[in-house]
């Protein structure tokens, strides 16, 4: 019976850790190759969210498909933004950078506020109650569908980042950005397209998010500290990094709140990145700076 | 250190243009209150209030270099330890600074120690504090001893005295008032100190400062422990100006972030920058929170903090280094002095 429980648990706690992973693949992108900590991150996410919700409400488009449009549309805002308004930013220090991404970010988060209001709002999918039984562990469909579209879309970035000239090129700026500017390439451009493919991870992770929990702005700080935890204790910049993270905290956070108390939730990723930081400052997967 | 002495040659290095503008600022402060309203009282001591938690972050983040985005935590436990005191025990806030001074001071010490023993910096740092803040904003949740999620509540009636901080918004006006001087008086000194030059020295340069037999880490820990006892004392009289304390408000993210603004737009590792900070934004704050309710008839929920974020992202686009270097340009202050 318990034993039961603790692998219900674990397995919930996996398929929410992977949809928190991609979320956190974009901070990390971001960070890795721009040098800019995305403090709007969160408040993407639940735009994302919005956005998915609008449309299935809407148009009844399943937020499972919607999430490509959408990625595609927070691809084109991120690159606009790092072209526009973060560039002159990438040199500046750490606190200028902040200030000016908090702005957004309260920006992001009353603008949604006054668009939808402060309450909650679920999409309430036709299969939101559908489970597998598989022996004593009780999957829930959606989670699975949203665990699988987050784990394509990660596939997909490293796949970009592996095998494409323009992946290679990005890898090279992060790697050594005087050396990049030496052999010709196009920092700027590339800087643009990093954001827009962070934005993206973090648009399709929003979409999917609205199949797992409630949409509300205030959510959105919330996610912003769980991205940058994950990808802390993944290890700044490392994308399998963010993956991994976003397991574990996902699977911290499934344990606390089932065995200790649902408040708990919170305290545990904390936990976890305190005992992170002590040990292994770096992160699991990160190289020291 | 002789406070006085120090005092003393505070006033001598000053300008005596400036020392005349800033006592007659002080005068006018002073009178003030006989001329504004029980609102407008309040938004002075939020002004002041702010002042005061600015000046004590920028010792950390202006002074040494540390970012801290957690600072609602010793505001937090200031409060607490303050009302608890007071409530539970009985012991005058007067009194209760002390412990609330020290908790707070533990607090920094081990966050401070975890994050300069291994080399934690930068946004890694700021997330230690983030982190701290959250842990006690659950903890004081679940706590049901200091009231858990429902609050805890000080009596309005018990024991009126202006020691015990009770008495209505002309106390509280003078109270941070005073403590927004003391703040400035005490980092004017500091400043000026073996230690400030420290800290300058690790903000700038952290392996230079040790090349010159810096103790880096003493010096970090020193401005967490500094920066946290200030922090918790602005927090023991908040509590009492509110006479509740939530978890979910006092420990909020949001809270710590409110809390930087103005030293940052003020002017980041100046003196003046995070009073200047204050008296822009707390009144363009509560100015655009009046004027959307005028304009629309009601309060919209929002509408004013999207304002703030436009204002913040404008201000940091045009004057990076905050208001008080371009504004001392434009009096005609030289480089080098305050």
């Amino acid at each position: 019976m318990l034993w039961s429980l603790y692998a219900n648990v674990l397995v919930q706690g996996v398929l929410t850790g992977l949809v928190y992973g991609l979320m956190a693949l974009g901070l990390s992108v971001i960070f890795g190759v721009v040098r800019v900590v995305n403090f709007a991150h969160g408040e993407f996410a639940v735009v994302g969210m919005y956005a998915a919700f609008v449309l299935f409400r809407s148009f009844g488009i399943d937020p499972f498909l919607s999430m490509l449009p959408i990625a595609a549309a927070f691809f084109v805002i991120g690159y606009g933004l790092q072209r526009t308004l973060i560039n002159p930013f990438v040199s500046r220090p750490e606190h200028e950078q902040f200030i000016l991404l908090v702005g957004l970010a309260i920006i992001m988060v009353n603008g949604t506020l006054m668009i939808f209001g402060p309450d909650a709002r679920s999409a309430n999918l036709p299969y939101s109650f559908d489970s597998w039984e598989i022996g004593t562990i009780i999957v829930d469909k959606v989670r699975v569908y949203a665990a699988i579209a987050a784990l394509a879309v990660a596939a997909l970035l490293f796949a970009f980042f592996r095998f494409t000239a323009t992946g290679v090129a990005i890898r090279a700026c992060a790697d050594n950005l005087v050396g990049a500017a030496v052999v010709g390439l196009d920092v700027k451009k590339l800087y643009a397209l990093t954001f827009g493919l962070g934005l993206a991870c973090v648009g399709a992770a929003g979409a999917l998010m609205v199949t797992l929990t409630d949409a509300t702005p205030m959510i959105a700080p919330a996610f912003t500290l769980l991205a940058f935890t994950i990808v802390i204790i993944g290890g700044m910049g490392s994308m399998t990094g963010a993956i991994v993270g976003g397991l574990l905290i996902g699977i911290a956070e499934a344990m606390a709140s089932v065995l200790i108390a649902p408040s708990m939730k919170t305290m545990a990723s904390f936990g976890l990145l305190v005992l992170v930081l002590a040990l292994r400052p770096q992160g699991l997967l990160g190289r020291r700076a | 250190m002789n406070p006085f002495a120090t005092l003393a040659r505070l006033v001598d290095e000053a300008p005596r243009r400036a020392l005349l503008l800033l006592a007659a600022l002080v005068a006018v402060l002073l009178v003030a209150p006989v001329a504004l309203d029980r609102y407008l009282l309040s938004v002075f001591f939020l002004i002041f209030w702010f002042a005061t938690v600015g000046q004590a972050w920028n010792i950390m983040m202006g002074f040494c270099g540390q970012l801290s985005l957690g600072h609602a935590l010793y505001v937090g436990l200031g409060g607490y330890v303050g009302a608890l005191l007071w409530v539970k025990f009985g012991i005058s806030p007067a009194i209760a600074i002390v412990p609330a001074m020290l908790v707070a001071m533990a607090f920094g010490a081990v966050i401070g120690w975890l994050g300069f023993r291994f080399g934690i910096e930068g946004v890694y740092f700021a997330l230690l504090t983030i982190a701290f803040a959250e842990v006690a904003r659950i903890g004081f949740d679940n706590w049901s001893f200091v009231g858990g999620a429902a609050g805890f509540f000080i009596p309005v009636s018990a024991a009126a005295s202006p020691v015990n901080l009770r008495g209505g918004p002309m106390l509280f006006y003078y109270v941070a008032l005073a403590m927004m001087i003391i703040a400035f008086i005490l980092c004017a000194a500091l400043r000026r100190s073996r230690l400030g030059h420290a800290w300058l020295a690790v903000r700038e340069d952290a392996e230079a400062a040790r090349a010159l037999g810096i103790d880096v880490f003493r010096a970090k820990m020193a401005a967490v422990v500094i920066s946290a006892a200030m922090t918790a004392v602005a927090g023991v009289v908040y509590g009492f100006y509110q006479n509740n304390l939530f978890p979910s408000q006092t420990f909020d993210i949001a809270r710590s972030i409110e809390m930087i603004l103005a030293p940052i737009i003020g002017g980041l590792g100046t003196l003046f920058g995070p009073i200047l900070g204050a008296f822009i934004l707390t009144p363009l704050g509560q100015i655009l929170i009046a004027l959307v309710e005028k304009i629309a008839g009601r309060a919209i929920p929002g509408v004013n903090l999207v304002f703030y974020g436009a204002a913040l992202m404008v201000i940091i686009w045009f004057t990076p280094n905050g208001v008080w270097p371009w504004l001392k340009k434009k009096l005609g202050i030289p480089e080098g002095r305050e």
